[in-house]
């Protein structure tokens, strides 16, 4: 029957709020910490999250009646009490799959996360997790390579990569800072890395850099015989300047390419995730800025939502933060994202922050990079929380060493690969770390002396953002 | 503090991806793997070459892969026949995951003599 246009301002619970409703497998499904000013009751505040986020506006409009709203309107369909928090509260909504167009991380954010946030309505209002459905999921094109394709390219396999980020991070020229790349492989180092920073400063403009490492890539690899590489920084100021780095990269038959996808952004993320695909590239990711966006708990979008997004838009290694280095993250959470780069399917789990069951279907995995603040003593903790597949950079812990970069990196190499061999042998790394790094400092003086040098180092603050248990 | 007399010199070197930065393993210590290879059900497979051609991505295979092979002893068998017959090859062990169609494990068991 054909509904008439009621002109005016409507309670948002009318028609967004569904407590009934069944979401659907193509559903794609939002979780969303909501603090409400006082005196807005809970279920108006969740429809009116839903409205914002979806199909509706703050009066009725006479053109809604030319669609089916039904068909397309996001649904607040449940509220839940956040533990230990009488103040604010989560909401779960249903977002039709036509909302979205296919394979456009950047149309379901804008979306999700738009407009809504600003909602005077709500003092606060968290993204705390997004169920994907497989549907969607096949539209994006994800990791250009991924980690098993990643391992068959660089032949390492059965333990952790080893990177370092080189340093300092800015003001080397580019031919220092080759030098300090080259003494990084040559020690047993797998990968270097430029810092985020690092775009085409006047001290070091972008192809002198990218020649001087990729004479210092080769000359590594020749000597040791191990495959390396670097990742040459191509975040740029426009999309044509990052191409033309990418394509002088691939020129210089670089394996690996750098970018930030937040900074970036996700259309040029995405665009550069399909050019690593096509051009057989490795694409590796750093997430400056994220921790403005993620580090509140009560407002703002979680790392894990960033993280699921990366994966879809496309990169083979993402930054996760350490746990036990000097920057934030707390080891269930971590844990939890860490699963959603990397499994390819992952059940609901509050514990960890998990709030809905996600299916990535063949999807390829996303190496795990932990990298702030570490050095070796750090490495049987390291081992144990992030497994092999994952990044582990030293920084300063590599080119802190009083020997320099390649004795750094020879101190690291046996310290991790004496871990790995512990562990397979079914001992407790994080227990036993004591024994495990004297024993394998017998055989290696570059380690017995980082030991000497790090020992005391420990960055043991409180997680900000902590889960929300009662 | 940091003078040149305390300070060490590293000599870069040829190194042969995991587990080659520590000392070659004992017999007991390569058991140790083989075992949490087979626990993690994993294929053992063989492989060796000459030096010469070390870096390269394929090696040559020692016979097929053990498909089904739980035990040890014939894990080790078939790695010492090996070496025996290629003494001058380097010889690797791998750990095939069908799962994640990778290699789970992969590290060289015999270093090439002279090498």
């Amino acid at each position: 029957m054909a509904k008439k246009y009621d002109a005016g301002v409507k309670e948002y619970r009318d028609l967004y709020w569904a407590p009934d409703y069944v979401p659907l497998d193509t559903d794609l499904l939002a979780c969303f910490k909501v603090t409400p000013q006082e005196g807005v009751p809970r279920e108006e505040c969740a429809a009116a999250v839903a409205a914002e986020s979806s199909t509706g506006t703050w009066s009725t409009v006479w053109s809604e009646l030319l669609t089916d709203m039904e068909f397309y309107k996001g649904r607040a369909y449940r509220i839940e009490d956040v533990p230990g928090d009488k103040d604010c509260f989560y909401t779960f909504i249903a977002y039709p799959l036509d909302l979205f167009e296919e394979g456009s991380i950047v149309n379901v954010l804008t979306s999700l996360v738009g407009n809504v946030f600003g909602f005077k309505a709500l003092k606060h209002l968290r993204l705390e997790d997004i169920r994907f459905p497989i549907a969607f999921v096949k539209t994006c094109m994800g990791p250009p390579s991924g980690i098993q394709v990643e391992r068959d390219k660089l032949n390492k396999y059965g333990r952790p990569l080893l990177g370092c980020t080189i340093k300092p991070k800015l003001g080397l020229s580019a031919k220092n800072y080759g030098r300090a790349v080259y003494e990084c492989l040559r020690g047993g180092l797998d990968l270097t890395k430029d810092d985020e920073n690092v775009n085409s400063q006047p001290f070091m403009r972008w192809q002198n850099r990218f020649e001087f490492v990729a004479m210092a890539v080769e000359k590594a690899q020749a000597e040791t015989g191990e495959v390396k590489g670097h990742y040459l920084n191509v975040t740029a100021n426009t999309p044509e300047d990052m191409y033309e780095r990418a394509e002088f990269a691939k020129e210089l038959g670089q394996p690996v390419i750098m970018h930030d996808f937040l900074t970036g952004g996700f259309t040029a993320n995405t665009g550069l995730a399909k050019w690593c695909r096509k051009n057989g590239i490795l694409l590796h990711i750093h997430r400056a800025m994220h921790a403005v966006i993620d580090r509140h708990p009560k407002h703002g979008i979680h790392f894990r939502v960033l993280a699921k997004c990366l994966r879809l838009s496309g990169g083979d290694h993402l930054h996760t933060g350490t746990v036990v280095g000097k920057l934030e993250g707390d080891r269930a959470s971590t844990l939890g994202f860490v699963d959603q780069l990397r499994e390819s399917f992952i059940p609901e789990d509050r514990s960890r922050g998990i709030f809905f069951d996600q299916d990535w279907g063949s999807m390829p995995g996303v190496f795990a990079v932990a990298s702030g603040g570490i050095h070796v003593w750090h490495m049987p903790a390291l081992v144990t929380i992030f497994g092999d597949d994952s990044i582990l950079q030293f920084g300063g812990g590599t080119q802190g060493h009083p020997w320099g970069n390649a004795a750094g990196a020879a101190a690291n190499r046996v310290a991790l690969e004496a871990c790995v061999k512990a562990r397979n042998e079914g001992r407790d790394l994080e227990r036993e770390a004591n024994d495990i790094m004297h024993g394998a400092a017998k055989n290696s003086p570059e380690l017995a002396v980082a030991m000497e040098t790090w020992k005391e180092i420990k960055f043991e603050f409180e997680t900000v953002d902590k889960l929300d248990v009662g | 503090m940091n003078s040149g007399s305390q300070m060490g010199d590293y000599r870069t070197q040829q190194t042969l991806e995991t587990f080659s930065f520590l000392p070659e393993f004992t017999q007991e210590e390569v058991y140790e793997q083989i075992n949490f290879m087979l626990a993690q059900g994993l294929t053992p497979a063989i492989e060796h070459e000459s030096v010469a051609n070390a870096t390269d991505h394929y090696w040559t295979m020692w016979k097929l892969p053990f498909f089904g092979e739980r035990e040890l002893g014939n894990v080790v068998a078939e790695l010492e026949a090996c070496h025996r017959t290629y003494p001058d090859h380097h010889v690797r062990l791998i750990g095939y995951d069908s799962y994640t169609q990778s290699q789970g494990v992969c590290f060289v068991v015999y270093r090439a003599k002279n090498w």
